[in-house]
């Protein structure tokens, strides 16, 4: 009977492709909340097994907090542009604009927490019932107890004592008027299992993931790059050095690591051997102890 | 072969293990956890040096690995785990999701929860106290939930000085326990999780013990075999058309394979309609499959034209379903509501959903005891028993002994459209 097993990658494959066609099959409305980094290109890449030979039945969603690498919007528009895939796009910079949030100030002013309520709007403005988000259990102890269906009120908040409970295989997906889930297809998978899956299914990453020479300051420990919006103390400094992303979000708060991988084959021992998180370096879950936590109950992705 | 080949190959044969954790906060549950993330080197420096100041601020004199497991601040505040959480870490051989769910009388339904999924179940026994109550009772809810294998960790060895006699007084207890309920595949490790004793490492304090670690069990329990080959189930779960001119007349029947092994060719059946063809195809993005078996997520092709959608099933032509309205189930409560008696409430069976009218409550268990306890439709929170529902529409099912995907089910609240009540059907 050994001849039916099937490795860990397929068994995380099969489960990820079955919880896409159920929002497909649930939900009138769903996106795919696109940031393009690897999770959700990861994602995508399995939306479009989960539906092959048609489309993929809904369009992505990308919220540009206008602080993004630009090889990640020149990636996100090749990709649509190969795949015949659809992204809508909505700017943190037309929250701030209409008033609806202030920016933040100071030398650590980022406009992660802003995406929040770009997010919530343009969910509400395209009616979207349902946003698969790239969202892993192993990335953040907040995460942890995240469900596959996340219900969400409508107001969009998340309520962690109030889960319903998920078995087997089965989702519920019914809600009220107003109110949406967050799916998350890719919940039981790792930092690990994500880069053996790109390298097992040859998909393609933006370069930010590989080597490459940057000019980059040191904060606190953690390597961030210059950018025209980026506000330097008096003691830190400019250095070109070779680095690449971990995680890519936004520039303001990705911390860079200094490595000189060149390939996923680099990337996967790199990370076999690495010590700390992947969200280590992210300087906007370091605020407070719970600050993820926090960020998701107000509807965060 | 490069040395980078090799391991790489080895991580692409690693398999999947999925399992549960039983036992209140007093056994050192979130103490093993914390020692098999640790030993087995899945914790990180950021997270390590975090909870050594967690530790530190709480005046603990070591590291507590318990902290590692506890997510959410009101659980950090309180000391108390309230909900499943899932944690991962991985050895050359395997990947292992653990659903860590806590182990009070009032969260048998996170238990339930956590072993829904779980090919192992690890139950754990302090060794000072031996066999008690909760021991019953998460060993009833694993044979309920019919986790393939429980393990049961007699720990904190280190404070009965290692004694050989306390583990074999356990050990035979324990065989009154399995008596009464019906675990296929019972082992037991002597451990000490706070020390690491046969947790990952073998222990140097008791030398009479010649069976494996836990870790190694883990590692090595055959799991293959419990999904279901024989049968073939395909609940359908979408119809992809492309309508496309590459691909005109396409219909995929997709889903996750529930049971049977199907290939091209094979007779099937679609119920409830009876109408039957063969398989086309099955189809992936790269490639056309020769095969398919649990739990890969597939399309199909047909060579008939016949009308399907989501909610049937594909069946092989032996080994039929069982095909009702009248449906009798093992069941466990989930919500805090109780059960309305006579209520109707709505039902998600595979990929279909009906409604459905509560026709009796059989029997409810005093999880205690296993005592039935008969004449009383009260059902509330936390609460196993046995029960008969009418549905709208007929399902398509079989018993959850033969197949945990197509014979379970959970009951949904038409006012909240919360989960309520999860069900195994007999």
């Amino acid at each position: 009977m050994e001849k039916y097993n099937i490795n860990h990658l397929r068994e995380l494959e099969a489960e990820s492709i079955y919880v896409i066609r159920e929002v497909a099959a649930q939900f009138e409305k769903p996106t795919l909340l696109f940031s393009g980094g690897k999770d959700s290109i990861v994602m995508y890449y399995l939306a479009r097994k989960a539906f092959w030979p048609a489309k993929v039945p809904f369009p992505l969603m990308h919220i540009d907090t206008g602080h993004n690498f630009p090889e990640t919007l020149e990636f996100r528009d090749k990709l649509m542009e190969d795949t015949g895939g659809k992204c809508i796009v909505r700017y943190v910079q037309d929250s701030i604009d209409k008033g609806r949030v202030v920016e933040e100030k100071g030398v650590n002013a980022s406009r992660n927490v802003l995406q929040t309520v770009t997010l919530l709007d343009a969910i509400e403005e395209l009616k979207f019932d349902a946003a698969l988000g790239g969202g892993r259990r192993d990335e953040e102890k907040a995460r942890a107890k995240e469900r596959f269906f996340s219900h969400r009120d409508e107001f969009g908040q998340w309520d962690p004592k109030n889960q319903r409970p998920e078995l087997w295989n089965i989702f519920n997906g019914k809600k009220r008027m107003g109110e949406h889930f967050r799916v998350f297809p890719l919940s039981n998978w790792t930092e690990m299992d994500v880069w053996q899956y790109i390298y097992m299914e040859d998909i393609d990453i933006p370069d930010l993931y590989f080597t490459h020479k940057r000019n980059v300051f040191n904060r606190d420990g953690v390597w961030l790059a210059e950018a025209p919006f980026m506000q330097l103390k008096e003691t830190e400094k400019i250095e070109e050095k070779d680095v690449r992303c971990r995680t890519i979000g936004d520039i303001t708060c990705t911390g860079l690591t200094l490595s000189k991988a060149d390939s996923l084959e680099d990337i996967i021992k790199e990370v076999a051997a690495t010590r700390t998180t992947e969200r280590g370096g992210r300087a906007d879950d370091k605020r407070s102890e719970a600050a993820m936590e926090d960020r998701k109950k107000e509807g965060y992705f | 072969m490069s040395e980078f080949q090799e391991k790489q190959d080895g991580y692409l044969n690693m398999e999947l293990l999925r399992f549960t954790t039983a036992g209140s906060v007093d056994d050192g549950k979130s103490t093993l956890i914390g020692r098999l993330l640790y030993d087995s080197k899945a914790i990180f420096e950021d997270q390590m040096e975090a909870i050594e100041l967690a530790s530190l601020n709480k005046g603990e004199e070591q590291v507590n690995l318990a902290l590692l497991t506890d997510g959410l601040r009101a659980e950090r505040e309180q000391g108390i785990t309230i909900d499943v959480a899932y944690r991962y870490f991985a050895t050359p051989k395997r990947k292992f999701i653990i659903a860590d769910t806590p182990g009070h009388v009032q969260y048998t339904r996170n238990m339930v929860t956590g072993a829904s999924t779980a090919n192992v179940a690890i139950i754990l026994i302090d060794a000072r106290n031996g066999v008690v109550e909760q021991t019953l009772r998460h060993s009833f809810i694993a044979s309920l939930l019919q986790i393939p294998h429980v393990i049961i960790c007699v720990n904190k060895m280190d404070l009965v000085d290692y004694k050989e006699e306390v583990f074999e007084e356990i050990r035979m207890d324990y065989q009154g326990v399995s008596d009464k309920l019906n675990v296929k595949d019972t082992r037991f490790v002597p451990i000490s999780a706070l020390k690491g004793d046969n947790v990952v490492d073998r222990s140097v304090n008791m030398k009479w013990y010649d069976g494996p670690t836990l870790l190694y069990l883990l590692e090595h329990i055959h799991i293959t075999n419990d999904r279901n080959y024989d049968d073939t189930r395909i609940p359908v779960q979408y119809v992809i058309r492309p309508q496309s001119a590459e691909f005109h007349d396409f219909r995929g029947y997709a889903g996750r394979m529930a049971g049977g092994v199907i290939k091209k060719g094979d007779e099937i059946y679609v119920l409830p309609s009876g109408l039957t063809s063969k398989i086309a195809s099955i189809e992936s993005m790269s490639e056309k499959l020769e095969r398919a078996h649990p739990p890969q997520s597939i399309a199909v092709t047909l060579e008939d034209d016949i009308d399907i959608s989501r909610g049937d099933m594909i069946v092989g032509t032996s080994n039929q379903p069982q095909v009702g309205q009248d449906i009798t189930f093992m069941f466990c409560w989930l919500n805090e509501k109780p059960l309305v008696p006579n209520g109707k409430y709505s039902v998600k069976h595979t990929t279909k959903d009906v409604r459905c009218v509560v026709k009796s409550i059989d029997y409810k268990i005093n999880i205690n005891t296993l005592d039935q306890i008969n004449d009383d439709e009260n059902v509330g929170l936390n609460e196993i028993g046995k029960m008969t529902i009418r549905t709208t529409q007929p399902l398509v099912y079989d018993s959850y002994k033969k197949n945990r995907i197509t014979g379970s089910l959970i009951l949904i609240d038409e006012g909240t459209n919360e989960t309520v009540c999860a069900g195994m059907i007999i």
